[in-house]
C-alpha cells in the first residue's frame, strides 16, 4: 500500500472522529459561552489549516514520488507566494487573536455589582467567606487563623464582624448573580475549577488573586483542584450549588457570621468560668 | 598569537593555492574563494582505548557518547511513562503504585523527557557531530572542555539518577518544580530528592555551557574557505540558534534552582510566603511562589525552541535530500528560525495566564505567542513546497519526515488554542495540555530524531539500517503516538485535569474510562516498538549493507570526507573549500541531480545554477 493513503487516511479519521466524539464540553454553566465559541472558531481556522497542510502533503507524496528518469524542478525561492503566505497566515492569526483579547477584556474587568466570595485553600481542601450586611469581607491573614478563627479575620476590622463563614466545602450562589470569586492560599498553590463554568485561577500563598463568573443555571457542580498541590491534589474536590433566589436567601439565613462565633466562644469560656468557680 | 598568524605556512599555501588553479582549468576568478584568516588547529589524538573512547576529544566521538547516554536516561524516561499510564488506564493494576510513586513518575519523566533526553541529543548528540562535520571544521574549537561538558552531562545523570535511592525517593513535585510545594511536607522527595534535582540541573548547566560555548564558537570562527553563514545547512542554524537561547534561558533556570535549595536548606524565602502547615505557622515569610515561575519559564518557553529548532533545521534537510530538490525558501528558513528564536523570550508568561500574575499581562503574552504563529507557518509552508514537484523517494527517512509534519501541525494548532489568553482558561491544567506538548515537542522532535538516525547512520557507521525494520518502527510509533496524543485532547474538553493519580469518580467523567484503557494500551505498543531501532542498530552493525562514500547522494559538506566514517580530523590532508550552499539539487543542466558544497563554479559553467 501507498504511504500516502495511510496519512490520508489519518487525516480523515481525525476529522471523523472531532464530529462524531462522545467526549466533548459539559454543557456551560455560566457567562462564559464566548470561551467555547472562540475554541469551535479556532477549530474551523486552525482545522482548516491542518487539513489544507496535511492534504497538499498527501498530494505531493502520490503525485511527485521518486522517479529515475524524473528530475525536481529547481526553485530557490518565490518571493510573490511567500508574501502571500505570510500575508494570508498573519490575517488568520489575527482573526484569532481578536475576539480572545475581548473575552479576555471581559474576564479582567469585574462588574461592579459581583458579589465578593473568600475562597481559602489548604492542603487539602477548601473554606469559604462572604461579606456580611455592609457588602465587605474583612481583611485577614495567615497567622490569626486558629481554631476560633479559620480565616484568620483581623478582629479589628470592623468590616469583618458579620462576614458569613460557611461550615462547609459547598458554596451556593444565586443563579444569574455575578460573583467574583477571591482566592488565597494558607500552604501551597491550588486552583479552584468547576469546568461547567469554564473560568479559573491559581490561589497562591502570600496573595489574593482574582477572577470573576454569572453562572446561569441552577443545579449541583463539583469543585476540582487542578493546579498540582501535593499527594492529596487529586482528591481535593468540593461543590457549588447554583439556587434560585428565594433558596439561596434561605440558605444565606441559616449561615454563622463571624460575631456570632465570637459570641459563641465567649458564651463557651463564660461558662467554663462558672463552671469552675462552682467546682471550687 | 600575532607570531603564529606571520609565521604560518599552511594559510599561504592554501591562499596562493586557489587563487591560481582549482577548477579543471577554467577562469580561476570565477573560482575564487577568500583565504583563509586563520591557521589550523592542532589536534590531540589519543592513543590509548580510554583517550580514544573514554575521555575522548573528538566531538563525534562525545556526540555518539551523548546520544548514547540520553537514550538510556529516555529509556528510563520511557519506563516511567508505562508505569504512569498503567495506573491512568488501569487503576490498581500495578499494586506497588500509590499517589507518591505516581508523583515521582511523573516529575522524573518530564524532567528527564524535556532536558536529559532531548536537550542532550539534539544539542549534544547531533550538535557534536554534525557541527565539524556540516561547517568543515577538524573539530570543535575547544576539544578539552568539549569532553569535560559531556562528564559533567554524565555526573548530572548520575545525580539525577540517585535520588531514586536516597531516602523519601526522588522529587514529586512536577517537572514545573512550582515551590512552596516541592519543599514542603506533602510532597514527596521534598527533602534528600529535591536537592538532588536542583544539584543535578546545576551541573546539567554547567556542562551544557561547556559545550555550548564550542558549538557557538565553531560555528562562528572555524567554518572552512568559502562557507558563508548564509552557505550552512539549515541544521547547523537550528542547533546554533537553539545554543544562543540555550545560553540565554539556562541561567534562569540555575539561578531557580540554586534560589530554592537556599529556601530549603538555609530557611531563606525567596519563593516562601508566609504558610501554615498542619496548624503552625513556619519560619518563612515574604517570598513570592509566582517568581519562581517566572525564573522557571523563562527558561522553559525557549527550552521547548532549544528542542524545536535543531529539529526544524534537521528536518529541513532531510526533505530537501530525499524530495531531490533545494529546501524551498532557504533565506525565509534562515530569517524563519532566528526570528522564532527571538520571540521565544518574550512569550514565556503564557504559561502562566491563570497563575494569579498580574492579568493584565495576558493581553501582551497573547500578542507575542500568536506572532510566533506566523514564521512557525512559514516554515511548515515551506517544507510541504519543498516537496512539491520534488522528486520524492519514499523511503524511511522521508516518512518520520511526513510523521512530523502531520505531527508538528497538529501541535502547532493547539498551540494557538492555549495562546489564545481567554481560551486557555478553561483549557488549563486539563489533558489538552499534556496532549498539546506531547504531539508538538515530543513526539515532532522525536519524529526528526528518528529519521535523522536512519539518514546520518550510514555516515556514523557506514552501514544502512535495515530499511524493512525502519517502516515497521515507524508506521508503530507514528500511529500509536497518534492515537495516543489525538484523543487526549478531547479528555481535556471534558475538563479532566492534569497530574491526577486517579479520577473518574466524577460523573461527566466516567466516559474517561475507556479511553483511557485505549490510551494506555497504545503507549505500551508505541514504547515497545522503540526497541525494532535497537535491534536494528545492532543488527545492522554486525551484517548490514556497506553504504560507502555519499550514499543519499546529499550536497552537504559531512558527506564529503575522505574516509567514511571519518576519522579523528574529518579532512585527511586539506580542508575542504566551500563555493555554494548546501541544497544544489535538480539543478537545470547539471549531469547529476545533485552538485556538492565543494564543486567549483567553472565545472559546472554551463548549469542554470543560482549564485549563493
Amino acid at each position: 500500500m501507498h504511504p500516502g493513503i495511510i496519512f490520508f487516511l489519518v487525516i480523515l479519521g481525525s476529522v471523523l472522529f472531532h464530529i462524531f466524539t462522545p467526549w466533548y464540553w459539559t454543557d456551560v454553566a455560566s457567562n462564559w459561552g464566548g470561551m467555547d465559541d472562540t475554541i469551535t472558531l479556532t477549530f474551523w481556522i486552525g482545522g482548516g489549516v491542518f487539513i489544507a497542510v496535511c492534504l497538499f502533503m498527501v498530494y505531493c507524496v502520490f503525485k511527485f514520488s521518486y522517479k529515475e528518469e524524473r528530475r525536481a524542478e529547481y526553485k530557490p525561492e518565490d518571493k510573490k507566494l511567500e508574501k502571500i503566505l505570510t500575508w494570508a497566515t498573519t490575517i488568520g492569526v489575527v482573526a484569532l487573536l481578536a475576539p480572545g483579547l475581548v473575552i479576555w477584556n471581559n474576564y479582567v474587568n469585574v462588574p461592579k455589582n459581583a458579589i465578593e466570595v473568600d475562597v481559602m485553600a489548604w492542603q487539602w481542601g477548601w473554606q469559604y467567606r462572604l461579606p456580611g450586611k455592609d457588602g465587605k469581607l474583612g481583611t485577614t491573614q495567615v497567622v490569626n487563623i486558629n481554631e476560633n478563627n479559620p480565616f484568620g479575620i483581623n478582629s479589628d476590622d470592623p468590616y469583618g464582624k458579620d462576614d458569613v463563614m460557611i461550615q462547609s466545602d459547598v458554596l451556593n450562589l444565586e443563579n444569574n448573580k455575578p460573583v467574583k470569586i477571591l482566592l488565597r492560599s494558607v500552604d501551597v498553590l491550588h486552583n479552584w475549577y468547576v469546568p461547567q463554568f469554564r473560568a479559573k485561577m491559581d490561589a497562591v500563598p502570600g496573595i489574593v488573586t482574582y477572577y470573576w463568573f454569572e453562572p446561569n443555571k441552577v443545579g449541583e457542580y463539583e469543585v476540582l483542584c487542578v493546579e498540582y498541590c501535593g499527594v492529596g491534589h487529586y482528591a481535593m474536590r468540593g461543590g457549588v450549588i447554583v439556587q434560585n433566589d428565594q433558596d439561596y436567601k434561605n440558605w444565606l439565613e441559616q449561615q454563622e457570621t463571624f460575631s456570632d462565633l465570637i459570641a459563641k466562644q465567649q458564651n463557651t469560656e463564660f461558662d467554663k468560668k462558672k463552671l469552675a468557680k462552682k467546682i471550687n | 598569537m600575532s607570531e603564529e598568524f606571520n609565521d604560518n605556512k599552511t594559510v599561504h599555501a592554501q591562499s596562493s593555492e586557489t587563487i591560481s588553479g582549482g577548477g579543471s582549468g577554467a577562469a580561476p576568478d570565477m573560482d575564487y574563494v577568500r583565504p583563509a584568516e586563520v591557521p589550523e588547529q592542532d589536534l590531540y589524538h589519543g592513543h590509548s582505548f580510554i583517550t580514544k573512547w573514554i575521555f575522548c576529544q573528538d566531538a563525534k566521538v562525545i556526540g555518539v557518547q551523548y546520544f548514547l547516554l540520553a537514550t538510556f536516561t529516555g529509556i528510563i524516561g520511557l519506563i516511567l511513562s508505562w508505569l504512569m499510564r498503567l495506573q491512568l488506564g488501569f487503576p490498581g493494576a500495578a499494586g506497588f503504585m500509590t499517589a507518591e510513586h505516581y508523583y515521582q513518575f511523573v516529575t522524573m519523566h518530564g524532567m528527564i523527557m524535556v532536558v536529559y533526553f532531548l536537550t542532550a541529543l539534539f544539542l549534544g548528540g547531533f550538535g557534536n557531530y554534525l557541527i565539524p562535520l556540516m561547517v568543515g571544521a577538524r573539530d570543535m574549537v575547544f576539544p578539552y572542555l568539549n569532553m569535560v561538558s559531556f562528564w559533567m552531562f554524565f555526573i548530572a545523570v548520575l545525580v539525577l539518577l540517585s535520588s531514586f535511592f536516597v531516602p523519601g525517593g526522588p522529587t514529586g513535585a512536577g517537572w514545573t518544580l512550582y515551590p512552596p510545594q516541592t519543599i514542603l511536607e506533602g510532597t514527596p522527595g521534598s527533602g534528600a530528592g529535591i536537592l538532588l534535582m536542583c544539584l543535578s540541573l546545576i551541573l546539567f548547566v554547567a556542562g551544557f555551557t561547556m559545550g555550548g560555548l564550542n558549538y557557538l564558537i565553531t560555528i562562528l570562527q572555524a567554518r572552512t574557505r568559502g562557507m558563508t553563514l548564509m552557505r550552512m545547512p539549515l541544521t547547523v542554524w537550528g542547533i546554533f540558534t537553539a545554543t544562543v537561547l540555550a545560553m540565554l534561558a539556562f541561567p534562569a533556570l540555575l539561578v531557580g534552582a540554586l534560589m530554592m535549595s537556599l529556601d530549603k536548606v538555609l530557611g531563606t524565602s525567596f519563593f516562601m510566603p508566609t504558610i501554615l502547615k498542619a496548624g503552625e505557622v513556619l519560619e518563612y515569610g515574604g517570598g513570592s511562589p509566582i517568581l519562581f515561575q517566572h525564573l522557571f519559564w523563562f527558561f522553559g518557553h525557549p527550552e521547548v525552541y532549544i528542542v524545536a529548532l535543531p529539529a526544524f533545521g534537521i528536518v529541513s534537510d532531510l526533505i530537501s535530500v530525499h524530495s531531490r530538490k533545494n529546501i524551498f525558501g532557504y533565506r525565509m528558513m534562515v530569517w524563519a528560525i532566528v526570528g522564532i528564536g527571538g520571540l521565544s523570550f518574550f512569550v514565556w508568561a503564557h504559561h502562566m495566564y491563570v497563575s494569579g500574575m498580574n492579568p493584565w499581562f495576558g493581553f501582551f503574552f497573547a500578542t507575542t505567542t500568536l506572532i510566533i504563529a506566523v514564521p512557525t507557518a512559514m516554515k511548515v509552508y515551506n517544507w510541504i513546497l519543498t516537496l512539491w514537484k520534488g522528486n520524492i523517494r519514499m523511503n524511511t527517512v522521508m516518512l518520520w519526515c511526513l510523521g512530523f509534519i502531520v505531527t508538528f501541525v497538529n501541535g502547532g494548532i493547539t498551540g494557538i488554542f492555549l495562546g489564545n489568553v481567554s481560551v486557555d482558561v478553561p483549557l488549563s491544567d486539563t489533558y489538552f495540555v499534556i496532549a498539546h506538548f506531547h504531539m508538538v515537542m515530543g513526539i515532532a522532535p522525536l519524529m526528526v530524531i528518528m529519521g535523522a538516525v536512519y539518514h546520518w547512520f550510514p555516515l556514523v557507521a557506514g552501514k544502512f539500517l535495515d530499511e524493512k525494520l525502519g517502516k515497521w518502527h515507524f508506521w508503530l510509533t507514528f500511529l500509536g503516538a497518534y492515537s495516543i496524543y489525538f484523543p487526549m485532547h478531547y479528555l481535556g474538553f471534558i475538563g479532566v485535569p492534569r497530574r491526577y493519580f486517579e479520577m473518574y469518580d466524577s460523573p461527566y467523567m466516567t466516559s474517561a474510562v475507556g479511553m483511557n484503557e485505549f490510551i494506555s494500551t497504545a503507549a505500551f505498543i508505541v514504547g515497545a516498538a522503540q526497541f525494532i531501532l535497537i535491534y536494528n542498530i545492532i543488527r545492522t552493525l554486525k551484517i548490514g549493507k556497506p553504504s560507502g562514500h555519499n550514499p543519499w547522494k546529499a550536497c552537504s559538506l559531512e558527506w564529503l570526507t575522505p574516509t567514511v566514517p571519518p576519522e579523528h580530523g574529518n579532512w585527511g590532508d586539506r580542508l575542504p573549500v566551500v563555493h555554494r550552499w548546501a541544497y544544489d539539487y535538480s539543478v537545470p543542466g547539471a549531469k547529476e541531480d545533485f552538485i556538492v558544497q565543494t564543486t567549483a563554479p567553472s565545472e559546472v559553467a554551463n548549469t542554470d545554477v543560482e549564485k549563493t
